[in-house]
């Protein structure tokens, strides 16, 4: 069955889209992680526009964030105070990243900005993941290993502004939490993920957050955010297309509870890696494609259109 | 089949003037509708004349079908530090979204080149090119470019022989619409040729409209962005969720 998106101006289908989003739900439901970067490469492999996949793909990420958050407000273990200095930092990034994708837009090379930025993010994530799990493996192996020592000082904490967050019980400068919310506002923009691979490493190791706030403080950020995102790349480009949402949604919200029920059966060092190849995977296809003389020099772009 | 027949017979009863043609669509109108998977178009018709068939040359027939014009860019890749970028680029000042051109014979053989250029019939002079810098050959290059893409997506057709003459009066041909058309108003021509040059020619449009929804949400894509961000916002919280709820009222 064919699908025809209104916005993509194309059809696809169906079954491929609520396979996309199942799959990627599933591993979302597995590893807790939000699946925006993969997603996003997996549209562009199947025919969407870069421009629309990227729109639409950070509109599924409110759909797989936004149950997450809503049960950790529950919870409480959202810092709402660390997690609004991260979406103020967000917003701004996210307006820079748009400026700088509609800037790439006229200038004819949005498509290879995006491709160069999950180049870069997915090897990077992917090697670190291998690196980490192998490790991981070979530790649960000779658990005798000394363990790693968390929350240090940096200088950067000592910036001035500092600020006080009683839910974390941290005293830090408010500059680290701004950078790192708007460097994940600007991936959302330009590359259509959540960016909670960055955020999360990043408020654990660098702004020394404890780990039981982390995921409720990240996925409220990226809620909002990725609102705030869908919403620009509506009104600047008119590329987020709702029809290819619902499928990707529907697909996703199913496989994600599949894959939370799978995921306790399975062991998850072996998972991790799992994953981490498949990240690394999807990178190589991307690169190859950039790197490899297409067959066909010449592409052509209508005015208006993706 | 039965169509012609009629239209045939019907023709035979008129007063007859000159070569005169007259054809006909199986649909005036497309839909793209959720499930749009590409539309096949019939297009037939008749020749009606006053005298007996010439024998000193033959009857052709012509049919194109032209999609509404866009601005479109081509650009060319090149290799820059080890990875593929558009480097190069030719405006196009406008392109037909969708062409296809039909005829009973080689188009080369049956068209001539002054009739090709006052009626505009072959894909490359349906393409206006804007004026650039760059040299003719260059910008031939890129018009050629723009030419084979959109033959490898199906968006340019040239079926040369691809109309049935029958007694070179009755002629019919089916043309393949993709999935990938856009809106708008699609001119069909049926040119009748002797001798290379164009006797009679008559048009016709097909509609091509996206169904009520998908126009529904287009529309309100590109004039009320604000609604339509809203929407889609509202979607995704409803579905992500209203999904996740409705598992967890399963479970209990």
């Amino acid at each position: 069955m064919q699908v025809y998106l209104p916005i993509a101006e194309t059809s696809v289908n169906a079954f491929t889209l609520l396979g996309v989003g199942g799959g990627v739900g599933m591993l979302s439901g597995m590893f807790g992680v939000g699946g925006g970067f993969l997603i996003t490469p997996l549209l562009f492999f199947i025919g969407v526009p870069p421009t629309v996949a990227v729109a639409t793909g950070v509109n599924q990420v409110v759909a797989s964030s936004i149950s997450g958050v809503l049960a950790h407000l529950k919870r409480k273990t959202v810092d709402l105070q660390m997690g609004t200095v991260l979406l103020i930092g967000g917003l701004i990034g996210s307006l820079i990243g748009i400026w700088f994708f509609n800037l790439m837009s006229r200038l004819g090379q949005i498509d290879l900005i995006v491709q160069l930025s999950y180049v870069l993010f997915l090897g990077i994530i992917g090697g670190l993941m291998l690196q980490e799990s192998l490790r991981a493996l070979i530790r649960s192996k000779n658990p005798s290993a000394p363990k790693r020592k968390l929350h240090k000082h940096y200088w950067l904490h000592n910036l001035p502004f500092k600020m006080k967050f009683r839910t974390s019980g941290l005293y830090i400068s408010v500059f680290p939490p701004l950078l790192v919310g708007m460097g994940v506002g600007v991936l959302a923009a330009i590359m259509g993920v959540g960016g909670g691979f960055i955020m999360v490493p990043a408020m654990i190791y660098l702004l020394g957050m404890p780990t039981k706030v982390v995921i409720g403080t990240s996925l409220f950020q990226i809620t909002f955010v990725a609102a705030f995102t869908t919403m620009m790349h509506a009104v600047t480009n008119h590329s987020v297309d709702v029809m290819l949402a619902i499928f990707l949604i529907l697909g996703g919200v199913v496989g994600a509870q599949i894959g939370t029920r799978v995921g306790l059966k399975l062991k998850a060092e072996q998972l991790r890696i799992a994953l981490a190849l498949l990240v690394l995977a999807v990178c190589g296809k991307i690169a190859f494609d950039l790197l490899w003389p297409p067959a066909e020099l010449y592409s052509v772009t209508v005015l208006g259109r993706f | 089949m039965r169509v012609l027949l009629i239209l045939w017979l019907g023709l035979l009863a008129l007063p007859l003037r000159a070569e005169e043609v007259i054809a006909g669509l199986s649909q005036r109108s497309v839909a793209l509708t959720v499930n749009f998977e590409g539309s096949e178009i019939l297009i037939y018709g008749a020749v009606r004349r006053e005298e007996p068939l010439p024998d000193d040359s033959d009857l052709n027939v012509i049919i194109t079908i032209e999609g509404p014009p866009q601005t479109t860019v081509v650009w060319r890749k090149a290799r820059r530090l080890g990875i593929w970028v558009n480097t190069d680029r030719q405006d196009i000042r406008a392109a037909p979204s969708f062409y296809a051109v039909a005829t009973t014979g080689p188009l080369r053989e049956i068209l001539s080149q002054d009739a090709d250029l006052t009626h505009r019939i072959s894909t490359r002079l349906a393409i206006f090119e804007a004026r650039g810098a760059a040299d003719p050959m260059e910008r031939a290059s890129f018009t050629e470019a723009l030419i084979r893409v959109r033959e490898g997506q199906g968006l340019y057709q040239q079926h040369d022989g691809g109309i049935d003459l029958e007694r070179e009066t009755l002629f019919s041909t089916r043309l393949t619409l993709p999935k990938t058309i856009v809106e708008g108003r699609y001119a069909a021509r049926i040119l009748l040729l002797r001798d290379g040059e164009v006797i009679d020619e008559v048009e016709t449009f097909i509609d091509v409209r996206k169904a009520f929804l998908e126009h529904w949400l287009t529309n309100l894509a590109y004039e009320q962005p604000f609604l339509y961000g809203s929407l889609a916002l509202f979607l995704a919280v409803f579905f992500g969720w209203g999904a996740s709820a409705l598992f967890r009222l399963m479970r209990n």
